[in-house]
């Protein structure tokens, strides 16, 4: 596969594109990707999704471990969100010590799904200030066609909603063996997905390609959800690269992004077992 | 057909591609190690070699059998320059005595300062071409040291307005089809400028948007269609429902 | 005569159902998924392309370059991401494995890298891990004498098995579990990895080597067809 960039030619014409409300595969400038879910990447994880968004495809497990609570929240358990951009993935990802990209992508999940509160981390107490249960989300591309936090943001979801806690045996540690029916215990109606908007030129779109991706000067992620099932709530915002964005193009974002988070919900719901 | 694909005819023999509309020899899909065809009087091309009275796939692809020639035409991997290949590439740095191009390959290619079409001062290289600049070359002579490229002949250049886009190497005999004919088609219909590199990139340029995007959605309808026989027929088809 | 009863009922000689697909990461110029049972591996071949730094390079050769290691939820206790003392191990010899079925003096100067990562463990990762990669680098159009085949014969106290699985390498009766990982280049007498953790005789291991050659000929049947279903699904 390639090891060149999008070109300034191309570049160029995505601006002219763009500015007419094209694309090269013919989607609108605010129009996702069609996306699939697969659960069960790993019967190791309590809880594991793959996601193929185009041709972007992300896998996701949840490990549950015991561990003791951070002294300043001894009332809750803990929550840790990694990953890494394996040069499997992508010519462009290369071994060795984590690049900004790839330490950018498991902090932006983590702040996502951490604001929204969606794992109730106080129902994750094992023995009051003395033992918790400590989620761990794993985040992996497999293939990078663009757009891989949102990706991540739909696979970390998915495989949350079907991650079990796993039983103890007697002397408190984990029974691998043993099959458990406690799910994860998640807030009723909260539904945190992750939406980037990227620009180029005088354009916003979503969901780029990653010829797409390549092209756009500025980008900003959301992490929003329906909070408890009431209304719609930003939990996490980040503006990436240089570029800065203008007002009006952030009060576009906020009258886009109900619609956006709405349509995906419903297409997610038609997944989720 | 432009002087362009001529170039590309000069190694490659079309003929053999699927999209030959002549009756073509059958191809079976072979792995690494397995027995194509066995007799002596076989002579082992492209891709294969002789065990014996065998004639053995050195890799993946389509294995074909043209009189006594038997050959392995490939469907996947990995661009590597041959001489002739006509390529798509990037300036990425100028040094004094020409630039250098990434081709998408392992080693970058050279372009030596005297392939310019006019008179450039050295100290004004970038002038001419600089850093980020595409271009369409000739790749002159490959040797472990380097790739170099030359530029002069007719549709080579600067690459001035429109796109590239990368489509799979393996795929590029068949978008350009017997003697031009495929790259024929879609310029036809769209009223494009289409130049193919070996190298898997593809140049357009156009009147309008849509012809443009057209354009390259053709090229990359062929480019993942494996081996299909009567690509000609069924582009024609594709043209007629996509106007 | 006694039939030995494995844990899951399989016969002595009868592998873990396996699967295999080839072109599963559309960005890789080679990959493939190989299983057996619930060991899943799967892997990218990216080039040959450009090999930094440069005194790394050979001028008369490509560089084949193996990067082997777990998904940290692909076993039940997480492994912490990064590769460890194991998973070098395991890249090194997948690399010496491999190695001999291929022909890279046509890539003088660059690498040819191979990525395996497993998605879910059952024992038997490495063997997996060839076999997937062996798909790749053929579906990468590397060239190759021929596919790599591998499994990991085991010796389940007395008893000769093919295709350990997890429950069996923790297996601790009388001379205990043995876990014999072996490749070959298919169709040959070419052995590419022999790794051997466990209590065998020196008259045994040529029984091992034999049941291996037999487990490899179902495995490169499986690898061949599904390179070959990458065309034929078109």
């Amino acid at each position: 596969m390639s090891s060149m960039n999008t070109s300034s030619l191309t570049q160029e014409m995505l601006v002219r594109m763009f500015a007419a409300g094209k694309r090269f595969d013919g989607r609108k400038l605010l129009e996702m990707r069609d996306f699939t879910i697969e659960y069960n990447v790993s019967n190791k994880a309590e809880g594991s999704a793959r996601v193929k968004l185009g041709k972007t495809e992300v896998v996701v497990g949840v490990k549950m471990e015991v561990a003791a609570p951070y002294p300043d929240s001894l009332d809750k358990g803990n929550l840790m969100v990694s990953g890494d951009l394996l040069p499997l993935a992508s010519p462009r990802f290369e071994s060795g010590p984590p690049k900004f990209n790839a330490i950018e992508l498991p902090r932006l999940v983590d702040r996502m799904i951490r604001e929204s509160h969606v794992i109730d981390l106080h129902k994750l107490i094992i023995k009051e200030g003395e033992k918790v249960w400590t989620v761990i989300i794993d985040v992996y591309p497999i293939n990078d066609d663009g757009n891989l936090i949102d990706a991540a943001g739909l696979a970390t979801i998915a495989a949350l909603m079907n991650t079990y806690i796993p039983n103890l045996d007697e002397a408190g540690r984990i029974d691998h063996e043993s099959k458990s029916t406690k799910k994860l215990p998640l807030t009723e109606g909260t539904v945190p997905l992750s939406f980037t908007f990227f620009k180029l030129g005088d354009s916003l779109i979503v969901d780029p390609t990653r010829e797409e991706e390549e092209a756009c000067e500025g980008k900003i992620n959301w992490g929003i959800s329906n909070w408890k099932g009431k209304e719609h709530m930003l939990h996490s915002c980040q503006k990436g690269l240089e570029i800065p964005l203008t007002r009006e193009e952030i009060e576009f974002m906020m009258q886009t992004l109900p619609k956006l988070y709405d349509d995906t919900l419903k297409k997610l719901k038609k997944f989720l077992k | 057909m432009n002087e362009l694909n001529k170039a590309h005819e000069e190694y490659e023999d079309f003929s053999s591609y699927p999209d030959s509309g002549t009756e073509s020899a059958t191809r079976t899909v072979v792995v690494p190690g397995e027995i194509i065809a066995s007799g002596e009087d076989l002579l082992p091309g492209e891709g294969t070699r002789r065990d014996g009275n065998d004639v053995i796939a050195s890799r993946f692809g389509l294995a074909e059998k043209v009189g006594r020639v038997v050959k392995i035409i490939s469907i996947s991997g990995a661009f590597v320059p041959r001489r002739n290949n006509v390529v798509i590439g990037r300036v990425s740095d100028i040094v004094h005595s020409g630039w250098i191009i990434d081709i998408d390959y392992a080693q970058n290619g050279f372009l030596p300062l005297m392939e310019s079409p006019r008179f450039i001062n050295k100290h004004e290289m970038d002038q001419f071409l600089a850093i980020g600049d595409m271009v369409s070359a000739k790749v002159w002579s490959v040797s472990p040291k380097s790739i170099d490229l030359a530029m002069k002949g007719k549709g080579l250049g600067k690459l001035e307005g429109g796109f590239t886009f990368r489509v799979n190497p393996s795929s590029v005999p068949r978008v350009i089809g017997r003697e031009g004919s495929m790259i024929n088609l879609i310029k036809e219909n769209t009223g494009c400028n289409v130049t193919i590199g070996q190298n898997g990139w593809v140049w357009i340029k156009g009147q309008d948007l849509d012809n443009e995007i057209k354009a390259r959605k053709a090229i990359e309808f062929i480019a993942e269609k494996f081996h299909v026989s009567g690509l000609t027929e069924k582009m024609e088809e594709w043209f007629a429902k996509n106007k | 005569m006694v039939v030995f009863k494995r844990l899951d009922g399989r016969k002595s000689e009868e592998m873990r159902p396996i699967t295999a697909k080839v072109g599963i990461i559309p960005n890789a110029d080679g990959s493939a998924m190989f299983s057996f049972g619930k060991t899943i591996a799967i892997a990218a071949v990216y080039g040959p392309r450009l090999l930094h730094p440069q005194h790394m390079q050979d001028p008369q050769s490509a560089v084949l370059r193996v990067n082997y290691d777990l998904l940290s939820f692909s076993v039940s206790d997480r492994k912490k991401p990064g590769p460890s003392r194991r998973s070098q191990e395991i890249s090194k010899v997948t690399s010496w494995a491999l190695t001999p079925a291929l022909d890279l003096k046509e890539f003088p100067n660059t690498v040819v890298d191979v990525q395996i990562y497993i998605l879910q463990a059952d024992a038997s990762t490495r063997v997996a891990g060839i076999n997937a990669a062996s798909m790749a680098l053929a579906h990468a159009g590397i060239p190759m004498k021929n596919l790599v085949c591998a499994v990991a014969i085991g010796k389940l106290d007395k008893e000769l098995v093919v295709d350990v699985d997890k429950n069996e390498e923790d297996f601790k009766e009388g001379e205990a579990a043995t876990d014999f990982p072996i490749a070959k280049l298919a169709n040959s007498n070419s052995y590419t990895l022999l790794q051997m953790d466990g209590n065998i005789q020196p008259n045994v291991v040529s029984k091992a080597i034999a049941l291996a050659d037999k487990a490899c000929e179902k495995i490169y049947e499986v690898q061949k067809k599904a390179l070959k279903e990458v065309v034929e699904s078109q």
